[in-house]
């Protein structure tokens, strides 16, 4: 039997074993192999990074725990940017499993960064409508989302005091991990209410947000977990996504290899059974 | 490198739920079986009680309560926003929703599918009209001659796959000569788009896989 046949015949749980030390390896020590920024990070960054002092921001962050690891390194981190350069940021949420978990980010970066609840930020938690609750934000925000997460009336909070609707915002960031998130965004809100939009989404879904990129109706794009290490990198700092960077690469050699692989003892067993 | 194991319950049970799922990629066993029904159990019970209390709650009981308390003057006073005695009308179609466990008033829930399709319907064609089909018409329209050469080569691969690929999905004619040239052309670059969905689909799950290891490595065992 060839090199080529025994490979066609291997017990794929060798497979999920050389992938698991792949991972787990550069996990505990690091290989710090180099990240370069790509452009559409880099304009995800650099949008944030024009909005001015002061101004009103919107962050949408829909995702659940199953997303977690792929999009909140990058809220964090635009958490972090925006509560920075001292905007005032609105976060909701759309997506039914995030709104405990998105509260959690939202307080930790705002504690960590000494913002104080209700004047630097707010979370008007989530509200079930997908695409019709996008609409009528753009009537009235406050009417849309009465109450924050923890119950307390918006129009008290001073954070809100200058927010309507979307014209009342300078950015829109969409977080978001699938329906309702960035499309639902760009088809309701960006053409109708012509709101600049910035997105960071998880890697299954990126391949469908260039287009978008492409067109100009996103402004910059984060995709999985290599855009948020990219984009921690623009920030300076070396957070979950980057750490797991290494790992990942490892693992694309790998699967790439597999791959290659596969096909040779696929392409040698056709020809034997050709001849 | 050091350790310092948790002491948080929860995080145990979170680890050895996660170790019996990892356990089926050696076979399936009856740990797996365990951590995934439970899972299934949880989530069900988990978005039943969210649903209660964001949905329900939220969006109907507290503002029908708060306009017709009377708290705000009259139940359709402006001041109460979107949260006036209106809230009855949806309330009532949401009622009628379950008429379809009774066999003889099912026909009512008809209603109900019908303004929630209606909305969606005129919702989602607008926002397909303005946001993917317009304005991906206008963003396909590049110039072909730039000063850069990077975007002039960019812009006519960019038309070139473009071109192909409709012609790749045009049936009405025999893929052959000229048209089986391009309909083969446009193939390959549907077959790069179809790689780099694979490639970002291995990363997303990849990703999962890193913030599980992260999670027992860094929460669950404190290795530092």
């Amino acid at each position: 039997m060839s090199a080529l046949d025994r490979l066609a015949r291997l017990d794929r749980r060798w497979i999920f074993l050389v992938t698991g030390l792949l991972v787990l390896i550069p996990l505990l020590w690091p290989l710090n192999l180099p990240l370069t920024p790509a452009p559409p990070v880099r304009a995800y960054h650099d949008a944030i990074a024009s909005v001015p002092p002061g101004s009103h921001v919107l962050v949408s962050a829909d995702f659940d725990p199953a997303a977690r690891p792929e999009l909140e390194p990058m809220l964090r981190t635009t958490l972090r940017q925006l509560l920075q350069r001292r905007c005032k940021v609105v976060v909701v949420v759309l997506y039914q499993g995030g709104p405990l978990l998105v509260d959690q980010i939202v307080r930790d970066v705002a504690a960590a960064q000494g913002a104080v609840y209700g004047r630097d930020l707010v979370n008007l938690g989530f509200k079930a409508g997908n695409e019709a609750v996008m609409v009528l934000m753009g009537q009235s925000i406050p009417n849309t989302f009465p109450r924050d997460q923890s119950g307390a009336d918006v129009r008290t909070l001073p954070v809100m005091r200058d927010v309507r609707n979307y014209s009342s915002f300078r950015l829109l960031v969409s977080i978001a991990t699938g329906y309702p998130g960035t499309k639902e965004y760009v088809q309701q809100v960006q053409g109708r209410f012509h709101i600049p939009i910035v997105a960071g989404v998880t890697a299954v879904t990126a391949p469908t947000m260039y287009p978008y990129l492409q067109s100009g109706q996103l402004r910059g794009l984060l995709g999985g977990m290599a855009g948020a290490a990219e984009y921690e990198r623009l920030m300076n700092e070396r957070g979950a996504a980057s750490r797991g960077m290494d790992a990942q690469s490892l693992a694309h050699v790998f699967v790439a290899l597999c791959i290659v692989l596969g096909n040779l003892a696929q392409r040698a067993r056709a020809r034997r059974e050709e001849g | 490198m050091s350790v310092y194991l948790s002491h948080d319950p929860g995080v145990w049970i979170a680890a050895a739920l996660t170790l019996f799922i990892f356990s089926f990629l050696y076979k399936d066993n009856p740990l797996y079986k365990f951590a995934e029904h439970l899972f299934v159990g949880v989530s069900a019970g988990y978005y039943l009680v969210l649903s209660f209390w964001s949905v329900l709650v939220a969006n109907l009981w507290d503002p029908l309560t708060s306009a017709l308390g009377g708290a705000h003057g009259s139940p359709l006073a402006a001041r109460l926003g979107d949260y006036r005695a209106f809230l009855l009308i949806p309330a009532l179609l949401g009622l009628l929703l379950f008429s379809r466990f009774l066999p003889r008033l099912a026909w009512l829930s008809r209603w109900s599918l019908a303004v929630i399709i209606g909305v969606y319907a005129g919702l989602k064609t607008t926002g397909f009209a303005q946001g993917d089909f317009v304005a991906q018409v206008q963003g396909s329209i590049q110039p072909l001659w730039t000063a850069s050469w990077a975007t002039t080569v960019s812009a006519w691969i960019f038309t070139v796959g473009l071109l192909t690929t409709l012609v790749f999905f045009y049936f009405s004619r025999e893929h052959k000569g000229a048209l089986g040239v391009a309909s083969r052309a446009g193939m390959y670059f549907l077959m790069v788009s179809f790689g780099a969905g694979y490639g970002y689909t291995v990363m997303s799950r990849i990703s999962l896989l890193i913030g599980r290891l992260q999670f027992l490595l860094h929460t669950w065992l404190g290795v530092r």
